[in-house]
């Protein structure tokens, strides 16, 4: 059963999957912008695999192509299981 | 102007272990990284070396690549890297399959979890030219980069490439060398299946009871650079890439031609490249991967090649040391063949006892010995043969 979708399990799941990525936990936050924490395109797509292991949300590269900070990643997932 | 090509540079990671030194001075000493039938990089850690997000990004052979590239850049320039405008250094490394874990990982993905499983990594990770990009990319290189792809001749096809595209004026610098880490349950189950491997797990090339090779792993690259450029830099120079043969057997899948023709062929078109002849070469680093087929025709061919003197000049395998790194294994080889001669050293083919009837050379048995012939430099060749048949073959001045 996929995970129940909440602004804390997202954001939890967001931050595991970053640190996952190679990304230092102590520079994220909402705010952090995925260009500062070299977040590139190929970490947008393992990031999307996760979160649709974890919360069955698919997002496609459309869907996160404006995407600049965490929290708008966040933001996005919980819209698009809403 | 005829430009030529020296070295200033080199890297490596071997089952003896991370850097060029421990690889000649282990093998000189007649040590051997063999352990249990393979030739593993044991004391290889990528995140003592890269990030964790470039170490997932790469395969290991990739890592490999980039460590061994670092030390080469490092010993030949300074911290800011190699003072040639980036567009004038390139970077050519070769393998014999590239990020075969990956590919097995994957495969795995897909036919347990489906499509959606596979990662968008997968590509960039298995591709054979992984280990040269990934290099340029850390050196921010623009000059001719690529991978080559010939199994267990591709680092020295590698070189030889890379010491053309010097001396045709298109780079006055390049990063060339090979990677290789393949040891997976696919490829050690399929060269077992061929017969290859040594059921053993011993290499001792030349010797009567070889029976295979000893899958190695690891990585070797070398600073090639514009001799001229490297003088007037200051460099120091380790050694000239005088010259360079390729052909190929056209014969069969994977077994030489027995008689060693067009490897023998390769040796004399190495050395004429060279400028020089047969009777000029003081030390000849062989393939000699412990196969009964391989021994026998190389052998042939250094005869061949090499005439009536071949049974005087000393011959040793490093596979001997640290099994066979397949497309690394002609970049680490040609490392180890320009330290030896600098060293006027001819290192020992590690285990050898039983002479075979025709096997009859000097494998430099039992323990290194000096490579004698006056103060100047010397002259040694180093062979590289694959499947397919290829056959790569440098000439090496130090």
């Amino acid at each position: 059963m996929p995970t129940q979708v909440t602004p804390e399990s997202v954001e939890k799941t967001i931050y595991d999957g970053l640190v996952e990525l190679g990304t230092e936990r102590d520079l994220l936050s909402r705010e952090a912008t995925l260009e500062s924490l070299d977040v590139d395109s190929l970490d947008l797509v393992e990031l999307a695999q996760i979160v649709e292991d974890e919360f069955g949300v698919e997002l496609r590269g459309d869907d996160v192509k404006d995407v600049k900070t965490v929290g708008e990643v966040i933001d996005l997932v919980v819209s698009k299981a809403g | 102007m005829t430009r030529r090509v020296v070295i200033t540079g080199v890297g490596a990671v071997t089952p003896l272990g991370v850097g060029a030194e421990p690889l000649i001075e282990r093998w000189v000493a007649g040590e051997s990284g063999i352990e249990d039938g393979f030739g593993r990089c044991r004391e290889f850690d990528p995140l003592d070396f890269l990030s964790k997000k470039e170490a997932r990004r790469c395969d290991r052979f990739a890592q490999m690549a980039i460590v061994a590239a670092k030390e080469a850049i490092e010993q030949s320039g300074d911290e800011d890297g190699l003072p040639y405008e980036p567009h004038r250094i390139g970077c050519v490394i070769g393998t014999g399959i590239g990020g075969l874990p990956s590919f097995e990982e994957q495969t795995r993905k897909l036919i347990e979890r489906g499509e959606k499983a596979v990662s968008p990594l997968a590509v960039p990770l298995m591709m054979g030219n992984a280990a040269a990009a990934a290099v340029a990319m850390r050196h921010g290189l623009h000059g001719h980069t690529y991978g080559v792809v010939s199994a267990c001749a591709a680092g020295a096809h590698a070189l030889g490439d890379a010491s053309r595209i010097i001396r045709a004026g298109d780079a006055d610098a390049v990063l060339a060398g090979g990677a290789e880490a393949a040891i997976t349950g696919v490829a050690t189950a399929a060269f077992a299946a061929m017969e290859a491997t040594s059921p053993t797990g011993i290499s001792r090339p030349f010797d009567a009871r070889r029976d295979g090779f000893v899958m190695g792993e690891g990585a070797g690259v070398l600073v090639l650079e514009e001799k001229e450029a490297a003088q007037a830099r200051g460099a120091e120079i380790l050694g000239e890439l005088l010259g360079y043969g390729a052909t190929c057997d056209g014969f069969h899948l994977t077994a030489p031609q027995p008689e060693g023709i067009e490897a023998a062929r390769a040796i004399s078109l190495a050395v004429a490249d060279a400028g020089l002849a047969a009777t000029d070469v003081d030390y000849v680093n062989a393939h000699g991967t412990s196969t009964p087929l391989n021994d026998r025709s190389e052998t042939m061919a250094l005869k061949l090649a090499l005439g009536e003197r071949a049974g005087e000049i000393p011959v040793s395998s490093t596979k001997s040391s640290i099994g066979h790194l397949l497309g690394a294994a002609g970049a680490v080889e040609a490392i180890a063949t320009v330290e030896s001669l600098r060293r006027r050293v001819a290192p020992p083919t590690v285990g050898w006892e039983e002479a075979e009837e025709g096997l009859d050379l000097d494998y430099v048995p039992g323990a290194s010995k000096p490579i004698e012939n006056g103060e100047g430099p010397l002259i040694g060749v180093s062979n590289s043969f694959g499947f397919g048949g290829h056959n790569a073959v440098l000439c090496i001045a130090a």
